[in-house]
């Protein structure tokens, strides 16, 4: 493999950013190669780069940015010199790209296999039944059950993996040498994940394709790539085999970048604290019935008989993948929507079924940080403001208020004269400090954290999970901890809880739950994890 | 290793910190449609004021003696008190010998007053009725059945219909036209205030126990400013459009009012041979429509950036 002719060469390339951005090029000097069956990553933090190098390689670039020097060889042609009608025809015959999200990337008015043949239509002279034979073809090599019924499906049909299958399969229909993969699981959940990775690799492995996989999960490395090129600010921090950028990182980076991908194996916590029940759910459910004057009532029952308790100064995770109920079982607890059964209590209070005005004085006890920081705060006022509201709502004076704000900005790492900024002026982790600030400035005994650290940098991530667990520990905070990520579930719970279909399927102490999973669910969950067997962060002295 | 952190942070603060956002005014008035649109509008205000000042004479001046004057005619006018004054009659005159340069420039009056003050009212009671319809769920319904059926009646009829209820006036046909555009901003400021509800920094003023109308006032109604200035410059040139028809239909201002309207309607009887009387007042009436739409085109793009990419 070693001695082959690489199928894509990148030399020196840089590409310009628009004037006025924060550096002058999005990619610099930035050098590679993608050998014939071999799957190379390039990983690296969001805004580093990875995924404008993929679109310049398919010729796929915004205008406003611009390569600028260097060349992009595809078995020894450049595409940057290409004009669009040999790109058009380069494009899924020799080159191919699959994207993040598989819903938006498949045209929700035609069939899939329409879609395909729109493919072979335009790049080949087959004829329709050589065409529809080729297409069951792939599809079934990519693993789709009952190819014929999928061929004349529409995307809504399908499920996110299958709809990503479909995309591989589009993708790899004329045998290119490149595919690019554009963090195709990134909006999957962990099991499909866990099967598309499987696919890719089994698939270019039969046809001695070269996969460039763009990533920002060091788990999905470990599960799939050959080569790791990690990318900072657009350029090359570091580049070698797998094995060794992972277990002997040379840049100080690289080293902290790995370090900071939160171990699977649960630390030592999930000692029963004999303090006092901060919460407690009953049987909790809730039940979205579709009013309609002209058809059925359409019933889903989101969440259904959750019993989950947290005592002061503890964590319970409650993890699962999407659609499993967590974030409705979190909304019901802080009351953002009224549960339709059972019962929850707040100390001794029960909060599930009180009215609104009953309900106010409760509010102050239950704080809720979100999942994206760039929506939970108002852009309109400053920060300052955004964390004043609460205590000035439960009538505080406005002096004291800002004083309370000024100590919380301390406690969770930034400058208390920001203040008077406004939410766009931080970055996205000091944006989710500030909606931990605005939390906390409630004095809350329960602090709901709703994947509150999924849409961060691994990096900004870990220094998130450090600020929430030591003020937790500070404060004697409970802690309700909702993430799809069982490696950050692992570092930061005491307790687990793990969803399915609205129901809690395992339930325990962090270290007997990811120790021995009982559910035959929760096996599957881990066993799905990418890169579990890897122990990031433990490097080999080198 | 803590260091490269610290590093991180700090020049993702220093980046993000340089990149400060410009009042969206500031853009609006740099687009050249806004800057065109604005200015014509802005002459056509200096002209309603001013009216009185650009050589005019009374517009509801009657003169048997100087009937269907051409335009450029020289008009001998006399005062009750025995003298007189020759006045050019630049647009001519009417069939009753009025002066239609007069009448076009004091119609700017009733029209833009019309247009600002329909578009005023309809987005205040459309902003107020949207706010509630989009908030309180169970109101929704009812509310917006009832403006569903206001919109099933074609806005012309209705306001024809409304003006014959009540007594012809500038005020009735304001409040003729308002009623029919009302539905329109309504759904518009319902839509915008369910997405917003939605949106997780609304929810965490939810949990902070912010009040139903800080919240309203505080974090939802701002959303729907930007929408409703562009709502509301189209409201304006539909509105003065409608007065027009109105006019012209011989149902909305009084006829010794001199509105656009008004004169073209009077100017129809004669139409093939002095066509001066619809024509300089179609002009001002296009002219006028067009400016406000141009801007208002102007102001969607640089409010609402993602539509203007598409369009």
């Amino acid at each position: 493999m070693s001695d082959q002719k690489p199928v894509l060469e990148v030399k020196n390339l840089s590409v310009a950013l628009p004037q006025g951005g924060d550096r002058l090029h999005a990619v610099e000097k930035v050098s590679f190669t993608v050998k014939p069956g071999e799957i190379v990553c390039l990983v690296g933090e969001s805004g580093s780069g990875k995924s404008v190098i993929a679109f310049t390689i398919m010729g796929l670039l915004a205008k406003a940015l611009k390569p600028v020097s260097g060349e992009i060889l595809l078995q020894g042609e450049n595409v940057l010199a290409a004009n669009e009608a040999r790109l058009r025809e380069l494009r899924c015959t020799r080159m191919s790209m699959i994207f993040q999200e598989p819903m938006t990337a498949l045209n929700p008015v035609m069939t899939c296999g329409e879609q395909i043949d729109e493919v072979l239509r335009t790049h080949t002279k087959l004829d329709t039944t050589q065409r529809k034979t080729k297409i069951i073809g792939i599809l079934t090599r990519v693993k789709l059950p009952e190819p014929e019924r999928i061929y004349a499906s529409f995307p809504h049909q399908l499920s996110g993996g299958q709809r990503q299958r479909i995309m591989i399969a589009m993708a790899l229909v004329l045998d290119p040498v490149l595919l690019i993969a554009d963090e195709p699981t990134t909006a999957l959940d962990v099991t499909t994940q866990a099967e598309i990775l499987k696919l890719v690799a089994e698939l270019q492995e039969g046809q001695g394709t070269g996969v460039l996989f763009i990533t920002h999960d060091f788990g999905v490395v470990a599960e799939i790539a050959h080569r790791v090129a990690v990318l900072r600010w657009g350029e090359l921090v570091e580049m070698g085999p797998t094995e060794q950028i992972l277990s002997r990182p040379q840049q100080p980076y690289t080293r902290m970048l790995i370090s900071s991908v939160p171990s699977i194996h649960p630390a030592h916590r999930g000692v029963r604290l004999e303090k006092e029940t901060v919460l407690r759910t009953e049987k909790l459910g809730k039940t979205y019935a579709g009013k309609s004057f002209f058809q059925k009532a359409r019933v889903v029952k989101a969440a259904v008989d959750v019993d989950l308790d947290i005592r002061r100064g503890e964590t319970l995770g409650i993890v699962g993948e999407s659609g499993s109920g967590k974030s409705t079982v979190a909304r019901c607890i802080a009351r953002l929507i009224d549960p339709t059964e059972g019962k929850v209590f707040l100390g001794k209070t029960e909060i599930a079924t009180i009215s609104p005005s009953k309900l106010r004085p409760h509010r102050r006890k239950v704080q809720i940080v979100f999942q994206d920081p760039y929506r939970s705060l108002n852009p309109r006022i400053t920060v300052g403001d955004s964390i004043i509201e609460g205590p000035m709502n439960f009538g505080l004076k406005r002096g004291e208020a800002l004083a309370r704000a000024r100590k919380l900005m301390e406690t969770v790492q930034l400058d208390p004269n920001a203040l008077d900024r406004y939410p766009h002026q931080f970055s996205g982790g000091q944006r989710q400090r500030i909606c931990i600030a605005r939390a906390l400035a409630m004095e809350p005994e329960l602090l709901i954290a709703d994947e509150a650290v999924s849409a961060l940098d691994v990096s900004v991530q870990k220094q998130v999970l450090g600020l929430l667990d030591e003020i937790r520990q500070r404060l004697n905070l409970a802690v309700l901890f909702i993430t799809h990520d069982l490696r950050v579930a692992a570092q930061i719970c005491d307790f687990v809880a793990v969803m399915s279909q609205g129901r809690v399927v395992e339930y325990g102490a962090a270290e007997q739950v990811f120790g021995a999973p009982k559910h035959d669910y929760t096996k599957s969950l881990f066993a799905a994890a990418p890169g579990r067997d890897w122990e990031f962060g433990k490097f080999a002295t080198a | 290793m803590t260091a490269i952190i610290e590093e991180a942070v700090d020049s993702a603060a220093i980046a993000s910190a340089s990149s400060k956002r410009k009042p969206l005014w500031q853009l609006a008035i740099r687009n050249p449609a806004v800057i065109f649109g604005g200015a014509i509008l802005l002459i056509m205000v200096a002209i309603a004021v001013l009216a009185p000042f650009l050589g005019t004479v009374d517009p509801t001046r009657i003169d048997p003696a100087a009937r269907n004057k051409k335009p450029g005619t020289e008009i001998t006018y006399r005062l009750d008190n025995g003298t007189s004054f020759k006045h050019e009659a630049y647009m001519g005159t009417d069939t009753l010998g009025r002066d239609v340069y007069s009448r076009v420039l004091y119609g700017t009056r009733v029209s833009l007053i019309v247009g600002i003050s329909v578009a005023v009212l309809a987005l205040a009671f459309g902003l107020v009725i949207g706010m509630v319809s989009g908030y309180i769920r169970w109101l929704d319904g009812i509310i917006m059945r009832i403006m569903d059926g206001l919109m099933a009646i074609p806005g012309i009829l209705l306001a024809i219909a409304l003006v014959s209820i009540w007594r012809a006036g500038l005020i009735t046909v304001i409040f003729a036209i308002v009623v029919p555009e009302v539905p329109r901003v309504v759904r518009l400021v319902r839509s915008i205030v369910l997405t917003v509800r939605e949106e997780p920094y609304v929810e965490g003023a939810i949990s902070v126990g912010t009040p139903t109308w800080t919240l309203m006032f505080r974090h939802i109604l701002p959303n729907t400013i930007a929408p409703l200035i562009v709502q509301g410059t189209f409201t304006a040139a539909a509105a003065i459009i409608t007065e027009a028809i109105l006019s012209f239909l011989g149902i909305g201002i009084p006829p010794e009012t001199p509105s656009w309207g008004n004169i073209m309607s009077e100017g129809r009887t004669l139409f093939r041979i002095f066509p001066h009387n619809i024509l300089y007042p179609g002009i001002f009436l296009a002219l006028a429509v067009l400016a406000i739409n141009v801007m208002g085109d102007g102001l969607r793009d640089t409010l609402d950036p993602k539509m203007s990419k598409k369009v």
